[in-house]
């Protein structure tokens, strides 16, 4: 009976998997399951990345596992129990800011959280006003299942973040101290960008982190905007940086692309946003007295974009009519494609606001546009031309016929 | 001397250099019997007008076509977008290859079905059968020119067949692909095949079977055999059945343009849009299938389990079908009734089963897709 329970003990011992086996040598998860219930912190430690990775209980609450006895373990040795919500940063960075510990876990994370975060306006406030309700680590990263960002049910991972930060932001109770806006979420669900991430989940879509920073969060300033925005969108703010509106809003303490674009609810650029009358944009700081040309570059840059899309929608009319009638239109939809580049590219000029820099891209695209149109209407002329050549010759075989046939009737 | 037209100052003119009058008293001579399946006469004419309209489209495609695996594909568009009438040309090439090789089938079964292939015309059967394998062979070396996705596929597929020969199936494959995969170098081969040698083959065969025609006549059905001569009915060769042949031309034709000018890419099943350009790492298309002729051995071969007996069950299809096409090529030796002028029901119901077998797997292949 003895050797049996002993083979059966090495089978489970040798299927267990090896970060399990630490912590089933304690008794941490033994009587913490118990009585906790099945959303506590003994059951979902499963999860966290750091129990994953063969870390237990004791490697961040300390004591001695071994003991039965709950009070005799607060009373152990290296016992640390919970931290206070201020000692947080602290008791995570014991372990994130250690880089040689960190090394020998995972050498590809950063160990500069910690000094970051103090940078933060969260850790400002939590270091310099003692602040307790503002965001610490486990206010993101949740506590006891942690993951890692790569994780779809971490916290952090690109698709949960919005409501990471907005679990906070959007508390209008919460926030109420702070006197800051609470409808960030909201107006991002709203956005291209989190349409992008949110609908379509397109991970490449940027989240609230990729502004505002993780760990070191703050809202970009005016002068970082360029930095922030340009990330991704480098090439308009190379433009706008070459651009006559960087003084002038730099001046007016104007921020650079929130001015137009808005910060959280950005939408979709349409290109009735730029041009001379009421509805643009332009005319909400321009006027045709202000001393500038800005309205009268607007109208043009407006006119400009206008004409190469009608030349574009025209083009592709006659090109979809060529195609709905069979004909090997493989050249023109190519050159189409082209147009569509140029079009791209001429609305990505508007952030230069210099009709010299849109014009020659607009007319190139417009006179692309037209190309495509004359010769889709030359292969829909030929079109009608092959039906009239095929009524003409089956015309005239039918004649031939006919005449053979009469012709074979009085032999 | 005054008083003759111009052609016949021409035919005296040739007379008295050739010698026609034997060959045109011949020709005078030569009848046509008139019956019930008389019209199926005509489908021997419409295969060898079809075979003349390849030629001519042929040699006006060969003039832009570069072979190769970068210009292939590359001279059709040219071809289609750019030559003047280079869609039509293409088009009627399409078109009358397939018409061809429905009309050589329809040719084949009416010839067997009326039991024509008998004694005395074993050997126009022969050359029959032989034109129809060279009317195929150029279907299925003429699909991978253009070089496009589909055609790349469906040659790997049809050469892959191929390999599963026994003993020189491996050899016979490397042959045809000009290595181990269809590559460039394949082309070359399909090309030189598609455009010399069975062209080459083809009108030496075509010459011979029409020769034989015409040395003994359209054959008579077998219940004439009884009939007393009165109540035979014939035409003259010339002019009543060239000037009628000449009329199905015509229609042929007539037919072959509008097909050509209203679907230049073919039109369901019977279809060759350029599409892409074949790209060997590409994973291959959802449904790979051969040219409707191939249709039905392909769908046979594909429903045959894995093992039949102890072959596989590719081999073992490829066997059955080598057979078949054996003993259908050697009917006139072992049909000896239908020599007599007796008409053998064995051989007919032969006949509308391989019928049948060819029409229904070719309809079923086109069903389970």
């Amino acid at each position: 009976m003895k050797t049996i329970r002993l083979i059966l003990a090495l089978v489970i011992l040798a299927l267990s998997p090896v970060d399990q086996i630490a912590a089933a040598e304690s008794n941490c998860l033994t009587c913490h399951r118990d009585f906790e219930e099945d959303t506590g912190p003994s059951h979902k430690i499963t999860r966290d990345v750091h129990f994953q990775k063969g870390l237990d209980c004791v490697s961040c609450h300390g004591g001695d596992p071994t003991l039965e006895d709950m009070d005799d373990v607060r009373e152990s040795k290296g016992y640390r129990g919970v931290p206070d919500h201020r000692e947080v940063p602290q008791f995570c960075a014991s372990c994130h800011s250690d880089a040689a510990y960190m090394r020998g876990h995972n050498p590809a994370l950063p160990t500069d959280q910690l000094q970051k975060y103090k940078t933060s306006v969260h850790g400002e406030l939590l270091f310099g006003k003692n602040d307790s309700k503002v965001a610490n680590c486990i206010s993101c990263h949740t506590v006891h299942e942690i993951g890692s960002a790569k994780m779809p049910h971490s916290s952090t991972h690109p698709l949960n973040i919005p409501f990471t930060c907005g679990k906070c932001h959007s508390d209008a109770d919460y926030m109420a101290a702070y006197d800051i806006s609470t409808s960030q979420l909201d107006d991002y669900r709203a956005s291209v960008h989190g349409m992008a991430l949110l609908e379509r989940q397109d991970l490449g879509a940027p989240a609230c982190n990729d502004c505002h920073g993780n760990h070191g969060a703050a809202p970009p300033g005016t002068s970082s905007l360029s930095a922030v925005c340009g990330n991704c969108h480098a090439l308009e703010a190379e433009l706008y940086n070459l651009s006559p509106h960087k003084n002038a809003f730099e001046e007016n303490d104007f921020p650079m692309c929130e001015t137009c674009h808005s910060n959280h609810r950005i939408i979709k650029p349409y290109d009735a946003m730029v041009g001379s009358d009421d509805t643009a944009l332009c005319s909400e700081c321009h006027s045709h007295v202000d001393g500038t040309k800005g309205l009268e570059t607007a109208e043009g840059i407006s006119m400009a974009i206008a004409e190469l899309v009608a030349a574009h929608d025209q083009a592709r009319e006659v090109l979809e009519d060529a195609i709905e009638k069979g004909m090997m239109t493989t050249d023109e939809e190519f050159r189409l494609k082209e147009v569509d580049q140029l079009l791209i590219q001429t609305r990505t000029l508007v952030h230069s606001y210099s009709l010299d820099s849109v014009l020659p891209k607009a007319e190139a695209g417009i006179q692309k546009a037209d190309s495509v149109k004359t010769n889709s209407a030359s292969l829909i002329d030929e079109y009608y031309f092959r039906r009239k050549g095929l009524g003409i010759a089956t015309l005239f075989i039918t004649l031939l016929a006919l005449a053979l046939w009469l012709k074979i009737r009085r032999l | 001397m005054s008083d003759q037209s111009s052609t016949d100052k021409l035919y005296n003119w040739l007379d008295s250099r050739f010698k026609l009058g034997a060959f045109v008293d011949y020709m005078s001579h030569k009848v046509v019997p008139v019956h019930s399946h008389s019209m199926f006469y005509y489908f021997g004419g419409i295969s060898l007008f079809l075979f003349i309209v390849q030629v001519v489209t042929g040699i006006l495609l060969l003039m832009y076509y570069r072979p190769g695996a970068d210009s292939a594909f590359e001279s059709v568009r040219f071809i289609i977008t750019n030559v003047s009438f280079g869609w039509l040309i293409r088009a009627l090439h399409s078109w009358s290859a397939n018409l061809m090789i429905l009309a050589v089938f329809i040719h084949m079964f009416s010839v067997y079905f009326t039991a024509a292939y008998r004694k005395p015309r074993e050997m126009t059967w022969l050359s029959g059968m032989a034109l129809l394998g060279l009317s195929l062979a150029f279907g299925f070396s003429g699909y991978l020119l253009p070089w496009n996705e589909l055609a790349f596929f469906a040659t790997r597929v049809g050469t892959g067949m191929a390999g599963a020969i026994p003993l020189v199936g491996e050899k016979l494959l490397i042959v045809m692909r000009g290595g181990e995969e269809v590559t460039g170098a394949t082309i070359g081969r399909f090309f030189g095949l598609h455009v010399a040698i069975l062209p080459g083959l083809t009108t030496v065969l075509l010459a011979a079977h029409l020769i034989f025609i015409q040395r003994q006549g359209m054959s008579e059905p077998l219940e004439w055999a009884n009939k007393p001569e009165s109540e035979k009915t014939y035409q003259k060769f010339f002019p009543h059945f060239a000037m009628k042949d000449l009329l199905v031309w015509l229609i042929v034709l007539n037919v072959l343009a509008v097909l050509a000018v209203l679907f230049p890419d073919g039109i369901g099943v019977i279809h060759w849009p350029l599409g892409e350009k074949a790209d060997p790492f590409a994973p291959p298309p959802a449904v790979i299938r051969p040219e409707w002729y191939f249709m039905f051995a392909f769908q046979a071969l594909k429903m045959l389990p894995a093992h039949v007996l102890f072959l596989e069950g590719e081999l073992f299809g490829i066997i059955v079908f080598s057979l078949g096409g054996l003993i259908w090529a050697l009917v006139p030796f072992f049909d000896r009734k239908s020599a007599r002028n007796e008409g053998s029901q064995l051989y007919r119901y032969f006949g509308y089963f391989v019928l049948l077998f060819v029409i229904g797997m070719t309809l079923y292949g086109y069903m389970v897709e």
